[in-house]
């Protein structure tokens, strides 16, 4: 169910050049179970920004009924957001939308995640290995100081980088490992840019696959129709990608 | 007690806080969040002879306290919200306006003839003031003349009253609201949104794929309450207002300038709670301000 709470900050860190792990607290916590979902939150009390901002989530820890949001500060939104601290609460919407169906994963699978789109394959990671899946973590980045989380997957199962820059791993793109390596996996999972999206679903037309996409969005519950994508099953066929997404099987939704 | 309720034609309004068309759909979203049967009246999102599939995307972007669209009047055809989203619409005790459009005069009166005989719609709202289509919506609204012939051509075929939607984007609004009275509707809603733009300062190009989209949210408060003013001033038909309503005190501005009801939109986007927030809070701040009923505050300001 979805739930709008002011949540206390437990932590907020700078882990990456521009990118930070905000920890919240609250009873919303408790709605919380698919990976790959996410939240839309106010980062001002005031009209000024007017919009909530969608941040994916990227750890539930129902124990201490806290989840993590990894997100990069970049416009006027995330940037105030940024500055948020312990002493403040933060008002959340969520969880929304539809995660990743983990029990589609079979015996392996392959999470591709490329820059900000690689925080919910950590949430989606653990689930996975909780559940016995062997997980491979091929992960994209623009540079070396932007990488993050690389211990964190590396934990739960082999872990490749690739650097735009070539500053740490592989040079060049996730494309250029998933090119190296064996196709002896039941299932991918992905989220990224949506050029990256794409480039995984022609890697492999023949595996079953899950893309979380991202879209301009208004509402974040299905109601304004800002964010929607039409379908490879009609011409007149659409989806919205706050509601009925993120997350798509591979081949339905042209973006 | 202090009384909410609210007589408009047609509208029993138990209330007079509403969602305002385009920003609520046909409220199967917000009904996982709150019991609709609360709200006054829902606006439901216009609705057009045929399914249209809208604009490309992106069709919204933030400005400074406001955001703009171009969403294209998406929406699934007149069919399909007679037969599915309308009686859905009937568990709750909410009576329904229902938003028109269409790109030709012939498309509003097919479309107004079959919505309005729905039992739960209770009244039209004609949308003579979409800025984000080619054709029809805006075009039917800017010049008095023709909004003043299509208004009489769906009263005609309505089983409904018929409340008019005016556009901002004209130099005298009352010029319009006038012309439909004549015409022969039984109410005003007002404001649409207001035709602007974005760039990317990078690149220099649009953000919204439509190139212009419709301004709304708090930024256009001033403009939507001034022109609810001066309507007031010039005619005595009921008005529903809206144009960045998103507190409290914003509900009693758009009632105190002379509006009967008042629509929420945008604000739902920033908060799915704000209506039912907004009744639980009127009461009270009716009382304060030492009214006893949204009756006697409405058009207060034209009396002072």
């Amino acid at each position: 169910m979805i739930k709008q709470e002011k949540m206390a900050i437990v932590s907020q860190t700078e882990i990456a050049k521009n990118i930070f792990e905000l920890t919240v607290t609250g009873t919303l916590v408790e709605e919380m179970n698919e990976p790959g979902q996410f939240v839309h939150v106010r980062v001002a009390d005031s009209f000024e920004p007017l919009l909530r901002r969608p941040i994916s989530v990227a750890k539930i820890d129902k124990e201490a009924s806290s989840f993590t949001m990894i997100y990069r500060s970049e416009g006027r939104g995330t940037s105030l957001l940024s500055q948020k601290t312990e002493r403040d609460t933060l008002d959340v919407l969520g969880p929304l939308g539809h995660g990743f169906p983990i029990e589609e994963a079979g015996e392996k699978a392959y999470l591709i995640g490329g820059g900000i789109g690689v925080p919910p394959l950590y949430e989606l990671a653990l689930q996975l290995n909780a559940r016995g899946v062997e997980t491979v973590h091929i992960l994209g980045f623009e540079s070396r100081e932007a990488v993050f989380y690389e211990d964190k997957f590396r934990a739960l199962g082999d872990t490749h980088i690739a650097t735009v820059d070539g500053s740490h791993g592989t040079e060049g793109f996730v494309t250029h490992i998933l090119n190296g390596l064996p196709h002896d996996f039941d299932t991918y999972y992905s989220c990224g840019p949506t050029p990256m999206l794409e480039a995984v679903q022609w890697a492999y037309p023949q595996k079953k696959g899950f893309l979380s996409y991202e879209q301009r969005m208004g509402c974040g519950i299905g109601a304004c129709f800002a964010c929607v994508c039409r379908t490879t099953k009609s011409e007149t066929d659409y989806i919205k990608v706050c509601s009925d997404g993120p997350v798509f099987p591979a081949g339905v939704v042209i973006s | 007690m202090t009384d909410l309720s609210v007589k408009l034609p047609g509208l029993d309004l138990k209330n007079p806080i509403m969602p305002a068309s385009g920003c609520f759909g046909f409220g199967q979203e917000y009904a996982k969040l709150y019991d609709l049967s609360k709200l006054g009246s829902i606006m439901i999102k216009a609705t057009t002879a045929e399914m249209r599939l809208g604009n490309p995307t992106p069709r919204v972007a933030e400005t400074s306290s406001g955001m703009l669209n171009a969403i294209g009047l998406q929406n699934p055809g007149l069919e399909k919200v007679v037969d599915e989203q309308l009686p859905w619409l009937e568990q709750f005790d909410v009576p329904i306006i229902a938003n028109v459009a269409g790109s030709l005069a012939e498309d509003y009166v097919e479309v107004a003839r079959t919505i309005s005989r729905a039992p739960n719609v209770h009244a039209l709202e004609l949308n003579i003031s979409c800025p984000n289509v080619k054709q029809g919506g805006i075009t039917f609204g800017t010049d008095p003349k023709v909004a003043k012939e299509l208004t009489r051509m769906v009263k005609d075929v309505s089983d409904v009253p018929v409340y008019v939607k005016l556009s901002p984007n004209v130099t005298d609004v009352v010029q319009l609201a006038k012309a439909v009275e004549e015409g022969g509707a039984d109410g005003i809603t007002m404001i649409n949104t207001l035709l602007g733009m974005r760039l990317d300062p990078k690149t220099g190009r649009p953000v919204i794929a439509n190139i212009t989209g419709g301004l709304s949210g708090p930024a256009i408060k001033p403009v939507a309450l001034r022109m609810v003013y001066e309507v007031r001033r010039h005619t005595d038909l009921p008005i529903i207002g809206m144009g960045g309503i998103a507190e409290i005190d914003d509900v009693i501005d758009f009632l105190s300038a002379g509006a009967n009801a008042v629509a929420v939109g945008t604000a739902n986007f920033v908060n799915p709670f704000v209506c039912p927030e907004l009744i639980d809070k009127l009461p009270e701040r009716l009382h304060e301000l030492g009214y006893e009923s949204v009756h006697e505050l409405t058009g207060r300001s034209h009396r002072l």
